[in-house]
């Protein structure tokens, strides 16, 4: 079942079956990450998420910091400053205790290098044939300040799209680390908490948009996700991308697309033009931003496409990743 | 004798291609009296006189109709009668609703036309629009139904008093020609150049072949759109132009000034000579003379070269009339776009798009409503197979065997071709192209739109490949707005449009051969080399290919020497080094590839025969990596074609399942003895012929009757197609080849029209 890959299938599950599910209980639910929620005159921001991913560590993390910094960026990307985290584990019978703690350790210190706390918990051990290992479930919650308001339905016409670094790296580090292979130099996860760099762009006071991290299906899934979000068209430009030589080597010997893999410490900012450099600049200054780049820019044209123009001066579809990255040449 | 009175509603292709002056002659010669005009739904007639004449004038409506009419019916009915003198030709009517008549396709200029451009007492001597009503553009410049001037990109030229009489003439050549034109009324030719004055006229055209024989690349613009053109002789104005269009190696077509410099070049037969020189002018696909004396960058590698003669009056100018300072015999003549982009017909665009690419522009101001690409055409000995249905053809209808909805089918997303179907015909649009930029989704759109328009085809139900990623498809969703959109099989449409080509009417199933690169099979896996039991309504896979992975998606068709390792591992040849595809991959590659096929990672199970092909041409040392696609195949295939008479290698086929292992170990071995590539290619090719013929006897004994189809783009490659035709024949079957659409995905829409209409609704 390609339903979990991220992308065409899995927005298809939450369209065609939970909403409808859910019911009058699901009223002003959508397809966003994190959901915004005024409780006694704050505006609470909430989001929930569970890692699988294999191996449980890899160069540059484990899953331990993918699910602090995970749902801490899901918060961020809403524009809310998080403040608390859910912990819940699934455990396989017969996981080594030396391992859950080596995991327990790397929430411990993302959540203190990310400024929020670890407030409750729940374990669970599930019989060893339907789990393999340690599975991480967390649920975040923060603060969304006055005037702000960045959804992905914001992004409109003339908007510069920015990504605050290289792409591709999380995904490729996570595969060569699972598959044994070597890729020359050694990539490694770019995992890393994001509302600090989000916190200096909104200070620029400029006008922000949208903000998405290209986790699963990569790029190509977040901007079309927030093509057909808003009904704009997104055209990016092939040279501008920041994908990093080795990722383009890796991806090119397994037969993959740079655009669609995985990113876990990387937003994608849509600006309003008149805003773009000076939030490039901020995101320059900040730690997780220095290889911030404008990738492209929104248009009226194509609503709920994204292209890609090359080097010829074509412009190349993008599509919504589906499960596998399929042939079509004939 | 008594006195008649007939009215005669004829449709088809009738409009724009003389009728009405056939009308009138016929009818003045046989003392009728009466009147013809155009409608939307075709051509109407009334006739008045004696019983015998009515009859007579009915029998040569239909026998003795213009060359390019193609009658489709003709419905008569008894009127009273009324009297009057003469015979008159209406103006147009245009009825709201009604059934459209059939718009007629682009056509190269006639031998009549021909000898006025040449002839200088003549007032048209060297007018570059010359056309009569049995020539020139039609498709290119129809902006809307029915076809008058009006309604086309002539509008903004208004007549001259000379050429405003030939066309009110009934007896003149031109009655009626909606694009006549002269010097004192037509479009003007002119040659841009950048930082020069602007030339018209004959003084641009002899400028423009000054400047192609100085070995300039110009855009020259033509029926359907902008060439890009160069002297083929020239090797570095060749390699000039393939730097600047960044296509490295796939072949570029060559126009001939005339049949006997073709000659000069390839082997014509007389169907290839009827062809070249016939109205529809496609670039024919024929065997290179060994010394043809072009440039080698213009087909490498290829063993066979596209050639086409000029088909517009501005053609046979630019290669220059008697007497004239020569230019190049020869020209590169190939689409004027940018890598993968549809070809360029808006001037504007033309200027600012083409500009990286040449030195000056030979262009006019006759809009090309539609872009319309050159058709291509291969000779299988003397038989024709198309390779794109585009110009002279477009948008001539396919006859159907079975009445259809009013269907819009999207085809595939490479070599994109629609149909727009309804009842009997099938109008099949011109060659899109492959559907991955934005500009050709665009382009489909239009095409779309303008077909429509033309055929008055209101699409109740929609037909796309099942392929999930398919960008046509996608296409098709998007502009369902309600209708269904009907899921075909890829390899059912190929069988199904080889069906429908020869008229079958579904009541039994064929032995449908479908062997192509890549269709999507709904188990998932990536089919290409099938055989379905196959009617309309449904198929049954009774066998196929093998099974192996295909190893990165697209990677693996971009790079051979991945298929070829994948087989080699599938076949359990150990990847020794001195094997080509093992040496043409780099190391840090072979080992992530070994991983890939161990673990499955990135690997999708295929049965392609495309692919196939693709690993031997790997395995043979032929070509390891391509530029476009097929190349691998094409240049196998051209080896093949010189090699002496070898045996083949044999497949084994166990439970409707054919096993490439033997072939793969036995080519490994050939490899490793240093038997020649040509041989290899040859015994492959005799190998799968072999397999065809196979798979045929174990069908019919199965029960499946003795109709084979052959389709797929495999069946592009003539050595294979015709020494499968051949064998199956001898066998005792009757064997089905396109002849009307393309064996590749070009004439997937035809196949997807007549599965929709069979399946449920
Ligand atoms: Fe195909
Ligand atoms: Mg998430
Ligand atoms: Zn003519
Ligand atoms: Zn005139």
């Amino acid at each position: 079942m390609g339903h979990g890959g991220g992308g065409a299938l899995s927005a298809e599950l939450v369209e065609h079956l939970f909403l409808p599910a859910f019911g009058a209980a699901a009223a002003g639910a959508g397809l966003g990450d994190a959901a915004v929620v005024p409780v006694g005159g704050v505006r609470l921001a909430v989001s929930t998420d569970s890692y699988v991913v294999r191996p449980l560590f890899f160069p540059g993390g484990s899953i331990g910091e993918l699910a602090v910094n995970g749902t801490v960026n899901d918060l961020a990307m809403a524009g809310a400053r998080p403040l608390v985290l859910s912990t819940a584990f699934i455990l396989a019978e017969g996981t080594a205790l030396t391992e859950l703690a080596r995991v327990a350790e790397a929430m411990g210190r993302a959540a203190a290098a990310a400024g929020v706390r670890l407030v409750t918990g729940d374990t669970k051990v599930v019989d060893a044939g339907s789990g393999d290992g340690v599975f991480v479930n967390t649920t975040g919650l923060g603060v969304v300040d006055d005037g702000v308001d960045i959804r992905p339905e914001h992004a409109r016409p003339d908007d510069v799209v920015i990504v605050s670094g290289d792409i591709g790296v999380h995904g490729v580090a996570v595969l060569s680390c699972r598959e044994g292979l070597e890729f020359g130099t050694a990539v490694r996860s770019d995992t890393a908490p994001l509302h600090g760099l989000v916190a200096a762009m909104l200070a620029t006071g400029a006008d922000v948009h949208t903000l998405r991290d290209p986790t699963r299906g990569g790029v190509a899934a977040t901007l079309n996700e927030i093509a057909r979000a808003a009904g704009v068209g997104i055209e990016v430009t092939e040279r501008a991308l920041p994908i990093p030589a080795e990722v383009r080597d890796a991806c090119g010997l397994l037969g993959l697309d740079p655009l669609y893999v995985a990113n876990e410490g990387k937003l994608v900012a849509f600006v309003a033009p008149e805003h773009a450099d000076r939030v490039l600049a901020a995101m320059r200054a900040h730690e997780h931003g220095r290889g911030a780049a404008v990738v492209g820019r929104c248009v009226a044209e194509h609503p709920g496409m994204v292209v890609a123009r090359t080097g010829l001066g074509g412009t190349r579809v993008i599509d919504m990743p589906l499960g596998e990255q399929l042939p079509r040449i004939c | 004798m008594t006195r008649e009175r007939r009215r005669f509603d004829v449709s088809g292709v009738v409009q724009g291609v003389g009728f009405r002056p056939f009308v009138y002659v016929t009818a003045s010669a046989l003392s009728l009296t009466g009147s013809v005009s155009n409608d939307s739904a075709g051509v109407v007639v009334e006739v008045e006189g004696e019983a015998d004449a009515v009859a007579e004038f009915a029998v040569r409506l239909r026998t003795d109709a213009p060359p390019l009419a193609a009658v489709d019916s003709v419905r008569s009915r008894s009127l009273p009668v009324r009297g009057g003198t003469g015979f008159t030709i209406a103006a147009s009517r245009h009825e709201p609703g009604g059934t459209r008549t059939l718009a007629a396709p682009d056509v190269a200029t006639c031998a009549d036309c021909l000898a006025e451009l040449t002839d200088p007492a003549d007032r048209r001597y060297r007018h570059p629009f010359v056309t009569c009503t049995n020539c020139g553009p039609r498709f290119t410049i129809i902006t809307g139904l029915p076809y008058d001037r009006p309604a086309t990109t002539m509008a903004g030229f208004p007549m001259c008093p000379a050429c405003a009489r030939e066309y009110a003439d009934p007896a003149d050549r031109r009655f009626h020609a909606q694009p006549i034109a002269c010097h004192d009324c037509g479009p003007t030719v002119s040659l841009v150049r950048p930082g020069a004055p602007a030339r018209t006229g004959a003084d641009a055209i002899a400028a423009a072949r000054a400047m192609l024989a100085a070995g300039a690349v110009l855009a020259v613009k033509g029926l359907g759109g902008y060439h890009l053109a160069c002297d083929a002789a020239d090797g570095r104005a060749v390699a000039l132009l393939r730097r600047r269009k960044r296509r490295v190696a796939k072949p570029f077509a060559v126009m001939a000034r005339d049949l006997d410099t073709a000659r000069t070049l390839v082997a014509v037969g007389p169907a290839a000579e009827a062809l070249l020189s016939g109205p529809r002018r496609p670039i024919v696909l024929l065997p290179r003379r060994p010394a043809d004396g072009l440039a080698d960058a213009v087909a490498p590698g290829n063993p066979d070269l596209g050639v086409l003669l000029p088909y517009t009056p501005l053609h046979v100018l630019l290669f220059g009339l008697p007497g004239d300072p020569a230019g190049p015999p020869v020209l590169v003549m190939t689409s004027g776009n940018l890598g993968g982009e549809p070809i360029v017909t808006d001037d504007v665009d033309a200027r600012e798009r083409l500009a990286p690419l040449v030195d000056g522009w030979l262009t006019h101001d006759r809009p090309i409503h539609v872009p319309c690409d050159d058709s291509v055409v291969r000779m299988v000995g003397d038989e024709e197979l198309p390779v794109r249905r585009s110009r002279g053809y477009a948008p001539l209808p396919v006859a159907l065997p079975v009445e259809v909805p009013a269907t819009l089918a999207v085809g595939a997303d490479l070599k994109n071709t629609f149909a727009l179907a309804r009842g009997r015909y099938a109008w099949l649009g011109q060659h899109i192209g492959e559907m991955d930029d934005l500009a050709t989704l665009d382009a489909f759109t239009r095409a779309e739109r303008h077909l429509e328009v033309l055929t008055g085809v209101d699409p109740a139900q929609l037909a796309a490949d099942a392929h999930p990623a398919y960008r046509s498809a996608a296409w098709a969703r998007r502009h369902a707005d309600g209708r269904a959109v009907h899921p075909v099989q890829h390899h059912h449409a190929h069988v199904a449009a080889v069906m429908a080509e020869h008229g079958l009417s579904g009541g039994s199933p064929v032995i449908g051969i479908a062997f192509d690169g890549t269709g999507y099979g709904p188990d998932g896996a990536i089919w290409g080399g099938e055989v379905l039991l196959a009617d309309y309504k449904g198929f049954h896979r009774f066998a196929r290919l093998r099974y192996v992975p295909l190893p990165g998606g697209d990677a693996a068709v971009e790079r051979p020497y991945r298929m070829a390792l994948a087989h080699l591992a599938a076949a359990g040849v150990a990847w020794d080094a001195s094997l080509p595809p093992v040496a043409a991959c780099p190391p840090a590659e072979l080992a992530v590839l070994r991983h890939q096929l161990d673990t499955g990672l990135n690997c999708v199970p295929t049965s392609s025969m495309g692919r196939l092909f693709d690993a031997v041409a790997s395995l043979a040392g032929v070509r390891h990596v391509v530029d476009y696609e097929a190349q691998a195949a094409i240049e196998l295939e051209g080896l093949a074609r010189g090699a002496p008479p070898c045996d083949g290698y044999r497949f084994t086929v166990t439970d409707g399942c054919a096993d490439p292992g033997p072939v793969i170990r036995d080519a490994a071995h050939d490899v490793a003895a240093g038997v020649p590539a040509a041989v290899i290619g040859a015994r492959f090719h005799r190998a799968v012929t072999t397999l065809v013929v196979d798979l045929a006897v174990r069908a019919r004994d199965h029960g499946a009757g003795t109709t084979v189809a052959l389709t797929g783009g495999v069946f592009q490659n003539a050595l294979l197609l015709a020494g499968a035709r051949d064998a199956l024949r001898d066998n005792g079957f009757t064997v089905l080849c396109h002849r009307q659409v393309p064996p590749n995905d070009g004439g997937l829409a035809l196949g997807q029209v007549l599965v929709a209409a069979s399946g449920p609704t």
